[in-house]
């Protein structure tokens, strides 16, 4: 065995436009070693696992496979060079056999007869090897999520993987699978090979790892061995020393109970369970702010409460009344008062191929004030959007151009302006701030504060925790679906929430 | 005997008009189970029929006419794949293009060498692909009671791109379902994404599917023209293309179920001829027009999901974008 | 090869582009007029003077063109609801033979009645076989490009039978209906002009004209100046911001399907109820096909449209024209150019604005 490294980036970096997604990237993987990489969200760990499988290719730097320079420039390139990935969003043909999956791309003939016959003795042998049970005949697409990472898995080794990346693997596994999962890692660790393990949870990472490299805005701020480090400590690499954000917020007592939610519960198209009885009341004068982590079943609840799905179980009561089944649509929960800022401003918010004018009356268009009987009139639409861009300090101030071209902050600001310009008794804000610059940022917390001291009562979504707790008076932490616990913000701190963000309940603790 | 006599001659044209359907069916199977919707397998058939029927009358033989068939419908296909795959245009749009494309070249061409208002030269003799006898065809129809005749009668005696259109259900079934070649052709049309993460070309596979679509469609034209006809009449495909379509989703893209699909509507078609202007007792003047209309019918309804249930390749017509 | 939609100025985007795919799809004309042995430039001399060298020659025109505007709408409006409607030929067929039924129902309706009775069967025949496949997407999952194609066969055989056993002429072997009532029939545009003191020769241009322009002005009402409209374009952009917007897709779907084919009967007011004053079979004669190369042309814009439909008039009576002094040019040429042009505007638009924007570029770079 050479001591050289399994894997070996030197001065890594890609640009996508203007955005540098890897600055100057450098990381040493030691073969036979299980290997953490977090940060948050967009700081550039996906970006650099896509440039060492192939995906992208590197502006500059360097790839060493086991101390050989290699060029990476495809999936096929990476596989040859003995690198296998277990992406988040699986790869799999659910349509195909589990046996299928796994020879596919690596058939060893051009009849299938052989190939499959080798891979069935292959499966049974590292089924063995490594407890991985599994029916080489069963129908991917009917597997559950678990057995379905389990195939992944093992299309990775059957193609002689010695390097294993794994992306955000547990963000879809309950705990059960995602235990049972690292007691894998460790074997395979024990056989030889070296694994990578991307995620943002830091307790997998002191779990599992050996060492673990920290990245933040698009650079490796630190690498430390897993024994000598502290779930704060990296923390604080992932996150920085940077200014922690303030915002002016006056004490106010809540008013009457605005929104209640009771006993909600929902399903997906699926059939799982993503809102398991959720008990919520909403106040007037107070912003609730949701910790979790992203899936956990939060954007089901806005998406609920907003009137865009129906829930499985449980009841809305809005200004004390209950709504029936034809009340809980959009529309309807407009005229009642209840606005919502979508999570995703490019998926449901906007419409980008529109005006900004028309986006001014996304779900307004049935206003009185926009245009006489079944008409709608462009001047009303255009002067309404002069009116309002000017007050939300939307730029460029153009009601003509097309939504597209503006930047996220000020596409932000027009879906703001048209939710709260028209004084909601509720409103419902999903990411206010995803992708938004910091000027912008400000802007929009002191709005949002400046509606709760007017007396509207908020619901926040966010994954950035501190946004949560800068904005919010209460704060409930979601997990898997369920509330569980909740804080006055004064009382909350980061590791507390983290820990019922992570599914350890009052009761249990 | 003399009911034998009329089942086998049902039977006799149901084949004959399910070859074409059966090409069609094919290449459109394949075409779709990679993911790329094809519209156009009338236009394709069409313009392969009028190749095969110049080619054929110009040289005098029919296999150089069924070359010329494959060739022509193999570059219409290959515009859809430039226009699909290269540069994810809508499969839709491309494929009314090529319907339209064959549909008015035929013609100008046709009218222009012939000026016969579209059609081509009568083919006789080797420009004709004569009915094949197949062993002991005369012999069993003589000397094996009822089978005899339906052997001679229905499987014997059919034009060489018959048999050819046989055997490339076999060997599309066989392709898909056991090559290398066939599983990953599945793979591409349910998740791009997961043949490009295994090294392997998307686009690769895709233009491979469209090629053998374009080889399929040149052989039902050239039957049209070559075998079944004495060469080329204006839109002479009539629908079948479409029909064909319409086996594919009945089948739920599969090829064996597939063939018994063109086969029931080859039979449908091959009764309505028959019962054209017949008179039943208690039916009156058989309605034909409704037995025509059966296949169309068949397939809005089994769309609609009120007979089982069409679920096509999950990528179908959706152009594949690299992502992360 | 990126899939990264190319930025154009707008000028570009609206004009550039259409031009030069109908240059393009123009020259591979002139490839295969060349490829029959005729002069493409001589050709284009005659067809031009064909079809707007004579005031016959451009009432022929406007005639086509009212068939074009009809069926281009109908894609184009459906276009704008996300939906691709490839069913205008058997929307327009079912759209004919409520007209018939209309016209041989009510014969002794008062003439100023019984055209816009009439006008509305169509109206409603179309709307009804479009709404079918909507109603299926909305309802029931299935795409509305199989059913509307589907549709269009089932359309085809069954005016086959109903002119033969239901509607048709007794004791004729045609299969057409009785002649319509005098009062049903549109007015010829030459009479109609004729107390303005206009001389018209006699074209089977008719009032149907000024209803096709009624319709262009009204399709741009309805998406760019109605809440529906609104509705429309939202489910056809974006159908989670319309659901989001409290706006059904599926509700808008059908709707807009319903609309799309009422506009495709307009092909059966201009042929029936102006010109032939009966049903016959195959009226239609692929209008409804060139229509989708109309609406792609015309990018789904009622001036667009119109002008698109201007050009394929054009082409049909030029075409015509040309055909009796170049009988091998025959009008399926047009067909042809209908073909590459939905080929290069629809399926290659990427390529084409791909072609635009790196000339735009250079020639920014040399100025």
């Amino acid at each position: 065995m050479s001591s050289a490294p399994a894997i070996a980036l030197i001065g890594i970096s890609k640009r996508f436009g203007p955005v540098a997604a890897n600055r100057d990237v450098s990381l040493s993987v030691a073969a036979g070693s299980i290997h953490g990489i977090v940060g948050e969200n967009g700081a550039g760990k996906s970006t650099l696992m896509s440039i060492l499988y192939g995906f992208y290719e590197a502006d500059a730097g360097e790839i060493r496979i086991a101390g050989e320079p290699r060029r990476i420039r495809s999936s096929a390139d990476a596989i040859a060079a003995g690198i296998g990935m277990v992406h988040q969003h699986f790869m799999l043909v659910e349509t195909l056999s589990v046996v299928e999956n796994v020879v596919l791309g690596a058939e060893g003939g051009a009849f299938l007869k052989g190939g499959v016959g080798k891979a069935r003795a292959a499966l049974a042998k590292l089924s063995q090897d490594y407890g991985l049970a599994i029916d080489p005949d069963a129908i991917v697409g009917e597997l559950s999520v678990g057995l379905q990472q389990r195939v992944e898995i093992l299309k990775a080794l059957y193609r002689g993987a010695e390097i294993l990346i794994l992306d955000e693997p547990t963000a879809v596994l309950t705990p059960a699978e995602a235990d049972q999962l690292f007691a894998l890692l460790r074997a395979l660790k024990a056989q030889g090979k070296t694994v990578i393990l991307i995620t943002h949870k830091l307790r997998e990472i002191m779990d599992v790892t050996d060492r673990v490299s920290v990245m933040r805005r698009g650079e490796m701020v630190a690498h430390v061995a897993t024994a000598e480090t502290s779930p704060p400590a990296l923390a604080e690499a992932m996150v920085g020393r940077r200014v922690l954000l303030r915002v002016e917020k006056q004490p106010r007592a809540r008013g009457a109970p605005v929104l209640e939610a009771v006993g909600l519960s929902c399903r997906d198209g699926r059939g799982t369970e993503t809102l398991k009885d959720v008990n919520l009341t909403l106040h007037a004068g107070e912003i609730v702010g949701i910790a979790g982590v992203a899936g956990n079943g939060q954007s089901e609840l806005l998406e609920v409460l907003a009137g865009l799905i129906q829930p499985s179980r449980g009841v809305i009561r809005l200004g004390g009344q209950i709504l029936a089944a034809a009340d809980r649509h959009p529309a309807r929960m407009r005229d009642l008062g209840l606005m919502h800022i979508p999570e995703d401003r490019h998926r449901s918010g906007l419409v980008t191929a529109f005006s900004a004018a028309e986006n001014a009356i996304l779900g307004y268009q049935h206003d009185p004030a926009f245009g006489s009987g079944p008409l709608l009139s462009p001047a009303r639409i255009e002067a309404h959007a002069r009116e309002a861009f000017a007050a939300y300090d939307v730029r460029p101030p153009d009601p003509a151009l097309k939504t597209a071209k503006f930047s996220g902050g000020n596409q932000q600001k027009i879906v703001l302006a048209r939710e709260i310009e028209r004084g909601p008794k509720v409103l419902l804000v999903g990411q206010p701030t995803r992708g938004v610059d910091i000027g912008a940022i400000e802007f929009i917390h002191r709005r949002l504060v400046a509606l709760r001291d007017a007396g509207v009562a908020i619901l926040l979504v966010s994954v950035e925790l501190e946004e949560v707790m800068a904005l919010s008076d209460r704060i409930i932490a979601m997990c898997g679906g369920r509330i569980t616990g909740e804080r006055a913000a004064e009382k909350a701190d980061e590791r507390d929430l983290g820990l019922l963000m992570a599914g350890v309940t009052d009761e249990a603790a | 005997m003399d009911l034998l006599q009329l089942i086998a001659v049902i039977l006799d044209s149901t084949i004959r008009l399910s070859i074409p359907l059966i090409c069609a069916a094919m290449a459109g199977l394949w075409s779709e189970r990679a993911g790329v919707v094809d519209i156009g397998l009338e236009g394709k058939m069409l313009i392969a029929a009028f190749a095969s029927a110049v080619a054929a009358f110009v040289t005098g033989s029919a296999w150089i006419g069924l070359g010329a068939g494959i060739l022509a419908a193999l570059a219409l296909a290959l515009v859809h794949g430039f226009a699909a795959i290269t540069w994810r245009g809508n499969q839709i749009v491309s494929g009314v293009a090529i319907n339209m494309l064959a549909a008015g070249l035929t013609v100008i061409l046709g009218n222009a060498w012939y000026g016969q208002g579209g059609r081509t030269p009568s083919l006789e003799g080797a420009a004709r692909f004569g009915e094949i006898s197949l062993p002991f065809a005369r012999w069993a129809r003589e000397n094996v009671p009822g089978l005899g005749l339906i052997y001679d009668e229905v499987v014997s005696g059919h034009g060489a791109p018959a048999y050819l259109a046989l055997l490339c259900v076999i060997v599309t079934a066989f392709v898909l379902k056991r090559t290398r070649f066939g599983l990953r052709i599945r793979a591409v049309g349910e998740n791009p994404a997961a043949v490009d993460t295994a090294g392997i070309s998307v686009a690769g596979l895709r233009y491979g599917a469209v090629a053998i679509c374009g080889v399929l469609c040149g052989i039902g034209g050239t039957y049209l023209a070559v075998a079944q006809s004495a060469g080329f009449l204006p839109h002479m495909t009539a629908g079948r293309g479409f029909i064909a379509l319409a086996a594919v989703i009945f089948a739920n893209w599969r090829p064996w179920p597939a063939l018994g699909a063109c086969l029931l509507f080859g039979l449908l078609d091959a009764v309505a001829i028959r019962l054209q202007g017949v008179t039943l007792p208690g039916i009156g003047l058989v309605p034909v027009e409704a037995i025509q209309a059966l296949p169309y019918l068949m397939t809005i309804v089994l769309l609609a999901g009120f007979i089982g249930k069409a679920t096509p390749p999950k990528a179908s017509g959706l152009p594949y974008v690299k992502e992360r | 090869m990126s899939a990264a939609p190319v930025e154009l100025p707008r000028w570009a985007d609206i004009a550039l582009v259409p031009l030069v795919s109908v240059a393009a799809a123009l020259l591979v004309a002139g490839l295969v007029v060349i490829g029959i042995g005729e002069n493409p430039l001589e050709a284009t001399a005659l067809l031009l003077r064909g079809a707007l060298g004579s005031t016959e020659g451009i009432g022929f025109t406007l005639y086509y063109a009212t068939n074009f505007i009809f069926t281009g709408l109908a894609v184009a409006v459906a276009f704008h609801a996300g939906l691709f409607n490839i069913g205008g030929e058997g929307q327009a067929t079912v759209a004919g033979i409520a007209m018939a039924i209309v016209c041989l129902a009510l014969p002794t309706l008062p003439g100023f009645l019984a055209a816009p009775f009439a006008i509305l069967g169509a109206a409603a025949g179309g709307a009804l076989w479009a709404f079918i496949p909507g109603w299926l997407q909305a309802k029931r999952g299935s795409h509305v490009v199989i059913t509307t194609i589907m549709l269009n066969f089932v359309a085809a055989t069954l005016i086959v039978y109903l002119l033969r056993e239901v509607i048709g002429k007794p004791g004729s072997m045609q299969p057409e209906t009785p002649d319509f009532p005098a009062g049903a029939i549109l007015t010829p545009m030459h009479q109609l002009l004729a107390p303005l003191g206009l001389k018209l020769p006699s074209t089977p241009l008719n009032s149907a004209f000024f209803l096709a322009l009624m319709a262009l002005v009204a399709v741009w009402l309805l998406i760019w100046r109605t809440r529906l409209g609104y509705a429309i374009r939202t489910v056809g952009a974006n159908p989670r911001a319309a659901a989001y917007a409290g706006i059904s897709p599926a509700t808008v779907t059908m709707i807009a399907m319903a609309i799309s084919g009422a506009l495709a009967g307009g092909l059966a007011v201009n042929e029936a109820l102006g010109v032939q004053h009966r049903l016959v079979l195959d009226f239609t004669a692929g209008y409804g096909f060139v229509g989708i190369a109309v609406a792609l042309m015309g990018r789904g814009h009622p001036v667009g449209v119109g002008l698109a439909a201007l050009l394929f008039g054009v082409l049909y009576q030029g075409g015509a024209e040309l055909s009796f002094d170049k009988p091998a040019i025959t009008r399926d040429m047009v067909v042809v150019i209908g073909g590459v042009l939905v080929l290069f505007a629809g399926a290659l638009d990427g390529l084409f604005r791909r072609l635009v924007a790196s000339v735009l570029r250079t020639g920014r770079g040399a100025a």
